[in-house]
């Protein structure tokens, strides 16, 4: 049947199809509805894990069983489980163990625009590189083949045009993949160094057999057009080609991106009479052109850096494009910014106040670095923010401790803060760690976590205790605050500052996006009172404007946290 | 030739719902069509763009500037600020809602005045009409991604029985008579 989808969706489709029976992540976009999808077949186990380096190793544990298992990642995540990642090649697999990571070109919602080819370079794993919703559901299934074929985990890697674009799906049945009882290995499952140094040759030879594999597979094809151009890409770069140049060029499309065809590749140059290789983020397919011996144009006109589309395709090979015009004055742009009822402002405003030194983390509270709240002096990456603000106040003395925290999200802390609050715990910095409890990873599209106490079904799960935990690692001063209230988080991130020992505050308001959450009646603002301070707009409540010199009301947006009317002084806001 | 509709508006005003009904339509239409978006990060409050593209073939999944043939706006200050995209004959179907983006909270610049006017003084064609009134009129202000459709409706050849099929595979039975008044009431206002 033939159906509109996600990329991701569709990916998860290839999932059902492919008989896989165990799939774990960590969200991040654009990779997250790869596991959620998956999630509403009955038929597959699937699980948020508190990290990726968990999920894959859970993946692999369940490949070991004998059960076709998957873990999907954005390209950051991609660094947290490199570790079992780069071992899992050496050991291969028993089911098929397919990994999906989503890089960001153009950074939309990440921190940084890594290129995850380099991985499947780095770790001697093949990667496939789908450049739609159809190609995202029938890689997935041929990588599960491929896998168990080659006795090697196979990664998939999705960019956010691919996973965040609808194309036409032809979906089939789940087949029943074949069994494969677990059989115990020591030789090729414990990868110690007498092991491991047996394994490492078989790596080698597993390349050089996928390199055959790859001149000839169905992954990769050749269009041919006119011969004066010939392209060389693979993924979404492919559609802007054939967007800008149809039947007028040559084109190479690469589905495995490593190994590369280097048989093929050198068989589609000698047909045209120029090389073009286009590929977002590193040059890594010219790269290996170049080694080849060949003249291509590629970085040299292209850049490393952002996302490609057909004008840019167009303009930078000499393609007319079609002319645009737009309006003569410069208008307002408009940043994403914390939702009205957020319970993370009440809290950034009292860190800004206080003039704190913020160290960041990952999730929707990085927001609290944009005006007006600018309460933020780093942001990193997950977990950061709690061994940093140790260094940071180690670095320092006494002093730096008295006025620096790391505030860190419920799920971002589960992820990988717990190990820096160990840290902070063990050798002893006078720290205060703020975690951001709004009991759901937001900023990805509300995923449960493990201190929400359900799982990615939404059924009733195992939850942990924060302040149990936080005291149970040695912190004794764990306080809990209602971000809602301005006068008792001043008063508890004052007292902790000040005091010579580490501590935890949980910041404790479920997101006012959540379905269960109630909002109260919405906050008006009584014009006859109103005598145009602005002490409201130091909120950078989205609800909240000056028009004619007063504050007024959304009241399509304010959801009634009355953060703002603990601001006025005059009484306008009730 | 491929067909480009781009949808723009502020995270949370339910663009969603309009690039799945135009998607679902135009695939019962028969076309090849791709809809592009992005998650994440610029959905909180963020200024979104979604690309609905279709034809007989469809390569790129997004749409570049002066490719599109509508601009349909949830708000006036995004449609103005995608003008760009539009193609020379292409037609601004929007809203006149006005939403304040955070340097005009901050008051760091003002809410541009007369926005439709001077898109009309500059050659756009704008169809411009007030979606909120109209979805409340319908019985909810959630309804505007369906007034907006409504009103798109106008410019397109396809049969109105097939928008409503469309409707209603898109969106839940107890929401349907709400969405189709919501529909015929943007269509004819």
């Amino acid at each position: 049947m033939a159906e509109l989808m996600l990329g991701n969706k569709a990916f998860a489709r290839g999932l059902y199809e492919a008989g896989c029976s165990v799939v774990s992540s960590y969200p991040g976009t654009p990779s997250t509805e790869v596991t959620e999808e998956a999630a509403r077949y009955d038929e597959i186990y699937c699980e948020w894990a508190p990290n990726e380096k968990v999920a894959m190793e859970v993946a692999f544990g369940a490949s070991l069983a004998g059960k076709r298992s998957f873990c999907g990642m954005k390209h950051v995540g991609l660094n947290v489980a490199a570790d079992p990642l780069f071992t899992c090649s050496y050991t291969g697999v028993n089911a098929g163990l397919v990994i999906c990571v989503a890089d960001d070109a153009g950074m939309h919602s990440s921190q940084n625009e890594q290129d995850s080819r380099h991985y499947a370079v780095a770790a001697k794993l093949p990667m496939l590189e789908p450049s739609d919703s159809e190609e995202a559901c029938q890689f997935t299934k041929k990588a599960f083949e491929l896998s168990e074929e080659f006795d090697t985990p196979v990664i998939i890697k999705m960019c956010t045009r691919v996973a965040h674009s609808q194309s036409i799906v032809n979906t089939g049945e789940r087949i029943t993949p074949p069994v494969k009882p677990y059989e115990k290995n020591i030789a090729k499952y414990v990868m110690m160094p007498a092991n491991a140094i047996r394994r490492h040759p078989f790596v080698e030879e597993r390349m050089a057999k996928l390199a055959a594999y790859a001149e000839d597979c169905g992954f990769n094809r050749v269009e041919m057009g006119d011969k004066s151009l010939g392209i060389i890409t693979s993924s979404t770069s492919y559609q802007y080609a054939k967007e800008v140049f149809g039947e007028k060029a040559c084109i190479l499309k690469l589905g495995m991106v490593n190994p590369l065809p280097e048989k093929l590749i050198l068989d589609f140059a000698s047909k045209v009479d120029k090389l073009v290789i286009l590929e977002e983020l590193d040059p890594i397919i010219e790269n290996h052109c170049k080694t080849l011996g060949l003249t291509v144009t590629g970085k040299d006109v292209f850049s490393v850096m952002g996302e490609f589309s057909q004008s840019l395709v167009a303009e930078k090979l000499g393609v007319a494009r079609p002319q645009a015009k737009a309006l003569d004055e410069p208008l307002p742009n408009r940043p994403p910014v914390m939702c009205a009822g957020c319970p993370h402002r009440g809290l950034f405003y009292t860190l800004a106040k206080l003039k704190c030194t913020v160290l960041g983390d990952i999730g929707c509270y990085t927001l609290g670095a944009v005006a007006p709240l600018s309460a933020m002096d780093m942001t990193l990456c997950m977990g950061a923010s709690v061994s940093a603000v140790h260094g940071f106040n180690k670095a320092l003395g006494g002093e730096g401790g008295k006025r620096s925290v790391a505030v860190i999200g419920d799920s971002t802390f589960m992820h990988s803060g717990m190990t820096g609050l160990a840290n902070i715990a063990y050798n002893q910095s006078n720290s205060t760690v703020i975690i951001l409890d709004n009991s759901i990873t937001g900023m990805t599209g509300h995923q449960q976590n493990p201190t929400t106490g359900y799982n990615i079904k939404g059924d009733p799960a195992g939850k942990i205790n924060l302040e149990a935990l936080c005291l149970a690692m040695g912190i004794s001063r764990v306080v809990v605050v209602d971000p809602y209230d301005l006068a008792e988080c001043e008063r508890v991130i004052k007292e902790e500052l000040a005091v010579e020992e580490p501590s935890v505050i949980i910041s404790r308001r479920p997101c006012a996006l959540l379905k269960y959450v109630k909002h109260e009646k919405p906050i008006a603002a009584a014009q006859d009172k109103c005598v145009g301070c602005k002490a409201c707009m130091r909120l950078g409540c989205p609800a909240i404007s000056i028009r004619e010199g007063k504050a007024v009301i959304d009241a399509t947006l304010c959801v009634g946290c009355g953060v703002c009317a603990q601001l006025c002084k005059f009484g306008a806001l009730v | 030739m491929t067909k480009n509709v781009m949808i723009v508006g502020v995270g949370g005003q339910g663009s969603l719902l309009a690039s799945k009904l135009l998607g679902r339509l135009l695939l019962n239409e028969g076309y090849d069509v791709k809809v592009s978006e992005v998650h994440g990060m610029s959905q909180r409050g963020g200024s979104v763009v979604t690309y609905v593209r279709y034809g007989e073939k469809v390569y790129s999944p997004i749409i570049d500037k002066g490719e599109a043939d509508f601009i349909v706006s949830f708000e006036q200050l995004e449609a103005a600020r995608y003008l760009e995209y539009l193609r020379p004959d292409g037609r601004v179907v929007t809203n006149i809602q006005k939403i304040d983006p955070m340097p005009v909270i901050t008051g760091a610049m003002p809410y541009p005045e007369n926005l439709i006017g001077k898109m009309e003084a500059k050659g756009f064609a704008v169809d411009a009409l007030d979606c909120l009134a109209l979805a409340e009129q319908a019985g909810s202000a959630k309804a505007v991604n369906i007034v907006l459709m409504g009103r798109l409706s106008k410019y397109f050849d396809i049969a109105s029985e097939k928008w409503e099929r469309a409707i209603e595979e898109c969106v839940p039975q107890k929401f349907l008579d709400l969405n189709k008044k919501a529909f015929a009431l943007g269509k004819t206002a």
